[in-house]
């Protein structure tokens, strides 16, 4: 018996997303008086015993490089032998991209129950019932998982990582990987940028800050406090920014810790994508905008006259 | 080449969200029902683009669900395809609901599985992989790319901060999202069509569930909005260092 959080990795680097499903794992293992401990797949660059940070007692590294790249037929199966020689009874994932495409693989294979986007840890008083989000954010479920092995997969930005003195044991794991059936032929970085799904800080403009060319005061906000950039759907039509940047019902979902909006009317399916956010900033110039009945803090003001004041009480803030 | 696009109702994106009996149902009273827009236009639509191309291609659709989604799977008859199967049965559970496609899969030997990315009301994104891995076909998840060139596919698919191209062999299951396509508006013709398209009905094969739905929360609501006055930002800048502590 033991919970198995997947530490999943780009490059050999551990993603952010899963330090959140270490943490969240290792707080399970601790409700459930058993271990934590994590999987890692391929090649690693970073120190894999740091990982203990986060409260994992033994790392399962399967050393392989043909699991450099993510295919998640492969993963799955690999993950499915972890699972079974260590006896793991809860598998932790984070819902990232990576998360969505393995997790639900793995569910279907050994007939586990899985629920995929998660919010928060499970409540064992009766079963294993977790709160995952349901209507695009605007509700919640409690999901019963009824078998014996139990799959969650964890919402980005959703479980704080926690951090306790303490190292973990690596093992090294022989599984068979057998080949990749997906051939990666290219991968296109956005770089320098925060990737939106883990940046815990975002800055986001509307169709009322006119046109691509006054950006500038979205990005300068968004560089002075290492933020990531977002924009509303109507704007990612009008080929205004790029369409990763959308958020809302069809693009995105986030949950950052602040979501800034700047010039955004706040309609239901862009809400629907950030209204999980922690903190929401609206700067609009109409007091009716829907947006500001799900922000916390706002200006009623023109952006052109409220932003660059912002900036520059940022960056005073700042010291730059 | 046999193409299955599977189908989903959700309720529409404007739609009251509430709940009933004891909060362990969704409250379906005025609800209007739409195709889920994953489905409809990403899917879908480069299912359509990919029999254009090829018109001897064979484009089934597939839905799970009750009588009452057949106005839905209609409608995405409307916009193109042969015909269409509905699993006559009400689950939530995606493995069961997985399961059902599957098997529709399988007896159909379809070279391509197209979901959407995710149903906007249970937001799983778990169906294109479960299906995949019970035909034991690759999966691309969160494809916003899609071109084929005889059997084999390059496929498009988002990473964090990034995209990754893949090349497959078929048969595969992939998961759409924006990108893919555009979005169509279906027209008089492909209305009249859909009428007397062949739409099958056929009982659910034998499957587990693994989850089951306890009950349902709405998020509290927020506390109301803290306005600044317009010629005082500084205040705030401040608000958010101090009270907030978010930067
Ligand atoms: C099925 C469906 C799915 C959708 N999915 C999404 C989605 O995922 N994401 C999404 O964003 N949208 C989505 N939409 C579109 C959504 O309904 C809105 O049309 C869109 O969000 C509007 O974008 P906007 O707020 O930038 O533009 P607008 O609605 O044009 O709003 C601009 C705002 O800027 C304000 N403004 C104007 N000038 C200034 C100024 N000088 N200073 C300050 N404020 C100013 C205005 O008061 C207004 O509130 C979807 C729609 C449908 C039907
Ligand atoms: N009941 C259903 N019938 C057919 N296809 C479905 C059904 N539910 C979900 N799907 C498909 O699976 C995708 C992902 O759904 P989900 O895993 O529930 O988020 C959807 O976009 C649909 O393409």
């Amino acid at each position: 018996m033991s919970v198995l959080i997947f530490a999943d990795q780009f490059e050999g680097h551990i993603k952010k997303s899963s330090y959140e499903a270490l943490s969240y794992g290792a707080k399970l293992a601790e409700m459930m008086g058993t271990s934590a401990e994590g999987l890692v797949l391929g090649t690693i660059k970073d120190d894999l015993s740091s990982l203990g940070k986060y409260g994992v007692n033994k790392i399962h590294h399967v050393n392989d490089a043909s699991l450099d790249h993510l295919d998640a037929q492969q993963y799955a199966a690999v993950i499915a032998d972890a699972v079974k020689q260590l006896q793991a009874t809860v598998v932790v994932f984070s819902n990232n991209l990576s998360g969505k495409a393995v997790a639900p693989r793995l569910s279907a294979r050994l007939k586990a129950g899985l629920v995929a986007g998660a919010v928060a840890l499970p409540d064992l008083s009766n079963g294993f019932v977790v709160k995952k989000n349901v209507f695009s954010g605007k509700a919640f479920a409690q999901i019963a998982v009824k078998t014996d092995i139990k799959i969650v997969a964890l919402n980005p930005n959703s479980y704080s990582i926690t951090m306790v003195d303490g190292t973990a044991a690596i093992n090294n794991l022989t599984i068979s990987a057998g080949s990749p059936r997906v051939k990666i032929t290219a991968t296109n970085k956005v770089s320098g940028a925060v990737p939106l799904g883990e940046a815990e800080l975002v800055i986001s403009g509307g169709r009322g800050l006119k046109g691509p060319e006054n950006w500038g005061l979205v990005e300068d906000l968004a560089n002075l406090i290492g933020a990531a950039t977002a924009c509303s759907r109507a704007v990612a039509d009008a080929h205004w920014r790029p369409h990763h940047e959308h958020v809302g019902q069809t693009g995105l979902a986030i949950a950052p810790n602040l979501y800034f909006a700047i010039g955004i009317s706040g309609a239901i399916q862009h809400l629907a994508g950030v209204n999980r956010s922690k903190v929401i900033v609206v700067v609009n110039k109409d007091p009716e905008a829907p947006f500001f009945k799900a922000a916390d803090y706002g200006i009623v003001g023109d952006a052109f006259e409220v932003m660059p004041k912002v900036i520059e009480a940022v960056r005073k803030l700042k010291g730059k | 080449m046999k193409i299955l696009v599977c189908i989903s109702k959700t309720p529409d994106t404007t739609a009251k969200i509430a709940f009933t009996d004891n909060n362990t149902k969704f409250a379906t009273d005025g609800v209007q029902w739409i195709i889920n827009p994953y489905d409809e236009w990403y899917a879908l639509v480069r299912a359509l683009e990919l029999k254009e191309k090829d018109p001897a291609t064979v484009l089934h659709l597939v839905t799970v669900g009750s009588a009452d989604t057949e106005p839905i799977i209609r409608k995405a008859l409307a916009l193109g395809g042969d015909e269409a199967i509905r699993v006559n049965a009400d689950s939530h559970d995606s493995y069961y609901i997985a399961a059902q496609i599957a098997e529709i899969a399988r007896q159909g030997q379809y070279d391509l599985v197209f979901t959407g990315k995710e149903t906007i009301d249970y937001n799983g994104s778990s169906i294109g992989g479960m299906v995949a891995e019970l035909l034991d076909m690759p999966f691309i998840s969160l494809a916003v790319k899609f071109e084929l060139a005889g059997t084999t596919a390059t496929v498009t698919r988002e990473i964090e901060g990034g995209e990754e191209v893949a090349e497959v062999n078929l048969p595969m299951v992939v998961s759409c999202q924006k990108g893919v396509a555009e979005a169509r508006i279906p027209n008089m013709r492909g209305i009249m069509a859909a009428r007397t398209k062949p739409l099958k009905v056929v009982d659910p094969a034998a499957a587990e569930t693994l989850t089951e739905i306890v009950s349902f929360t709405l998020p509290p609501a927020k506390a109301g909005v803290k306005l600044v006055p317009a010629d005082n930002p500084e205040e705030l800048v401040r608000l958010l260092h101090e009270e907030a502590k978010i930067i």
